[in-house]
């Protein structure tokens, strides 16, 4: 199978819905002709003019609202926030608006609007172009959180995105953009709410690891490191937290007795412990050890190399944290 | 009285009465609802604005989509919702225009173009020119339409929808109801310019000011502006200056902002008052008779309409 980044599988979802959905346009800064910070759009401008490729003032709170309206109207606003940290400026916008008006409608109104940016720490972006967020999201009623790992996911969930009827967060970890990896030419959609196993357990598997985004390929490292000892895990990427798909975690929980959650943003009130706290209710007799988080640490993201990388789990963390599990 | 008396036909003068008298007499009858305990929450009356919603809501079709305010119920009414599904929204009622669900500030119907009012200030103005988007991208002459107070005026979202709407030549109506107070804050106080109009020309729009309490004025200002949206030429910025002659909302007190003076010198530019002189005094008690009835069968009908069931009370968080 051919091989795409995940930032061109992305676009490709976009690029082949735009071309059978008239009612979709996207709004962003510098997603016209020069077609995306991250090439979100690239060469999308030509095919679409200015009416479905709208760059904007930076207006975030603006925007944000612009598209509200036309949600309700009968179009379909993508908005690309370039790095999702300027999505605050909107917050009241998407919490008070967006994520309340097909309920407050009794549902005769809908929402299909797709928010997209860019999250994450790496590369020295400082606080301000480095936040994760999805938790917060995850909290709020009416949003679907979505967290692609891998090229092939970035296509398939982003077409579920365009063509569902609900707000979307659709986050694109910056360290994933130029990864690549194998993406079918044809159509296909992703589900929201189903997990993927990302490496699969045998027989003897002990244990358990849930990973988001870009702690996904982290894991993956790790795990790569511990099948040298003979050390067999199980890795399960949710994809989406909002939905959160987590059958598929206790399943394999059930198989494993064992569970870490490794979430490279703050620990409190995050997905970590929502996780945990649902296996703790749903399958407290299939736990042999306390259920473990890895998180980044607590604090706002430095720029120095050392200070940035001191902040966030790798695969030398992660593979200490699931010696640590099986230890207990 | 005015040039514009003698584009409108009796009847559309009629029609314009009707539109303020049912907006009139069902705030009234809310009010009375709300001291007798039928309305469970908040309850902002739109008494001694009528002219605003009803001038201009008199030139939009059905599919022309509204947003606005705290202060909706007016809008509601003018834009086609019915007292009964206002009055039963209110009482929290399963027959209510939100089924129940939101109460004097979340109206929707979009059914009849009422987009919505919302508890929170400034948000209408970007979902009208986001409707003004949709509409150019689809191809159609329909307008969007943000009613707001001078509150809003004051918020960043003005700036944001104002200049986006410029630039995109979006087909919006901005009505600004001035009405002098943000709550019991005085424009003059909140506001380094107070005349709200003349701020169309920082974005490059027609900005005008019209007597809000002259259902005449309004209509002919809104009138033009929605013509212009129509015809793709852009949006418009139209200030209303109009009175709110009841408090900020019900049951709360309305003193130490304002002089009684003031008080009654708005009451005595009665918008309804103001058009009735221009009418035969039978045709004007025909239609408060009509209206009377149509106000007291709605009041009846939301005291009797059921609430809702609590089973629903999770359902359409989402579509799919």
């Amino acid at each position: 199978m051919r091989e795409l980044t995940y930032t061109a599988a992305a676009r490709e979802a976009l690029a082949e819905q735009m071309a059978i959905d008239p009612t979709i346009f996207v709004v962003g800064e510098g997603i016209g002709p020069r077609g995306g910070n991250f090439m979100t759009t690239a060469g999308l401008y030509d095919l679409y003019g200015p009416m479905r490729l709208r760059d904007t003032p930076i207006a975030e709170r603006g925007f944000i609202g612009l598209c509200t309206g036309a949600a309700m109207t009968g179009s379909r606003p993508v908005v690309d926030f370039m790095f999702l940290d300027f999505i605050l400026d909107g917050m009241g916008e998407l919490i008070n608006q967006v994520a309340k008006i097909q309920y407050m409608s009794d549902g005769r109104l809908k929402m299909p609007i797709v928010l997209r940016g860019s999250i994450g720490v790496g590369g020295s972006a400082a606080t301000h172009h480095s936040g994760n967020y999805y938790s917060i999201f995850a909290h709020i009623p009416g949003f679907k959180v979505v967290l692609p790992s891998t090229p092939y996911d970035a296509k398939g969930l982003f077409k579920t995105a365009l063509r569902g009827n609900d707000p979307v967060m659709f986050l694109e970890h910056k360290l994933l953009l130029n990864t690549k990896g194998p993406v079918p030419e044809e159509d296909y959609e992703i589900p929201f709410g189903q997990a993927r196993i990302a490496r699969a357990g045998g027989k003897g598997c002990r244990a358990t690891v849930v990973a988001l985004a870009s702690m996904v390929r982290k894991t993956l490292e790790a795990c790569d490191q511990l099948a040298k000892d003979g050390i067999d895990i199980e890795v399960i990427d949710p994809r989406t937290v909002a939905p959160l798909d987590t059958d598929t975690i206790l399943e394999s929980l059930h198989k494993t007795g064992r569970l870490l959650i490794v979430d490279e943003t703050f620990a409190p009130c995050g997905i970590g412990a929502e996780i945990a706290a649902q296996a703790v209710d749903r399958a407290l007799d299939d736990l042999d050890a306390p259920v473990k988080r890895l998180n980044g640490a607590f604090a706002p993201t430095p720029y120095s190399p050392p200070l940035e990388a001191a902040m966030i789990p790798n695969a030398t963390t992660i593979e200490a944290a699931i010696r640590d599990l099986l230890a207990e | 009285m005015t040039q514009t008396t003698d584009k409108l036909s009796k009847d559309q003068l009629l029609s314009l009465y009707r539109t303020m008298a049912v907006i009139r007499r069902t705030e009234e009858q809310l009010a009375r609802a709300h001291q007798a305990g039928l309305i469970h929450g908040a309850c902002h009356t739109y008494v001694g604005e009528e002219a605003v919603a009803t001038g201009v809501c008199a030139n939009l079709r059905t599919d022309d989509a509204v947003f606005s305010t705290h202060r909706g119920h007016g809008h509601a009414l003018a834009k086609g919702v019915s007292p009964a599904a206002l009055m039963a929204e209110l009482f929290g009622r399963a027959t209510g225009v939100s089924r129940g669900r939101g109460g004097s500030m979340h109206l929707f119907a979009p059914e009849v173009g009422m987009m919505g009012t919302s508890g929170i200030v400034g948000p209408c103005i970007l979902q009208a020119a986001g409707a003004g988007y949709s509409f150019k991208l689809l191809n159609t002459d329909r307008v969007g339409v943000a009613f707001f107070g001078d509150g809003a005026s004051n918020n960043g979202a003005f700036h944001e929808g104002l200049n986006m709407a410029s630039i995109w030549k979006l087909p919006v109506l901005f009505i600004c109801e001035n009405n002098l107070y943000a709550t019991e804050i005085s424009i003059n106080q909140s506001a380094g310019n107070p005349n709200v109009a003349e701020r169309a020309v920082a974005y490059n729009i027609p900005g005008v000011q019209v007597d809000g309490n002259d259902v005449l004025k309004v209509y002919e200002a809104a009138r033009e502006a929605t013509l212009r949206a129509r015809s793709g030429a852009g949006p418009t910025l139209i200030e209303c200056r109009t009175y709110r002659t009841r408090a900020h909302a019900e049951g709360m007190r309305d003193a130490g902002y304002r002089s009684a003076e003031e008080v009654d010198a708005w009451k005595a530019r009665d918008p309804l008052k103001l058009l009735a002189a221009q009418l035969p005094a039978a045709d004007v008690a025909a239609i408060e008779a009509e209206v009377k009835a149509q106000v007291d069968a709605a009041y009846d009908f939301a005291r009797n309409s059921p609430y809702p069931d609590p089973a629903t009370a999770t359902t359409h968080v989402f579509a799919d």
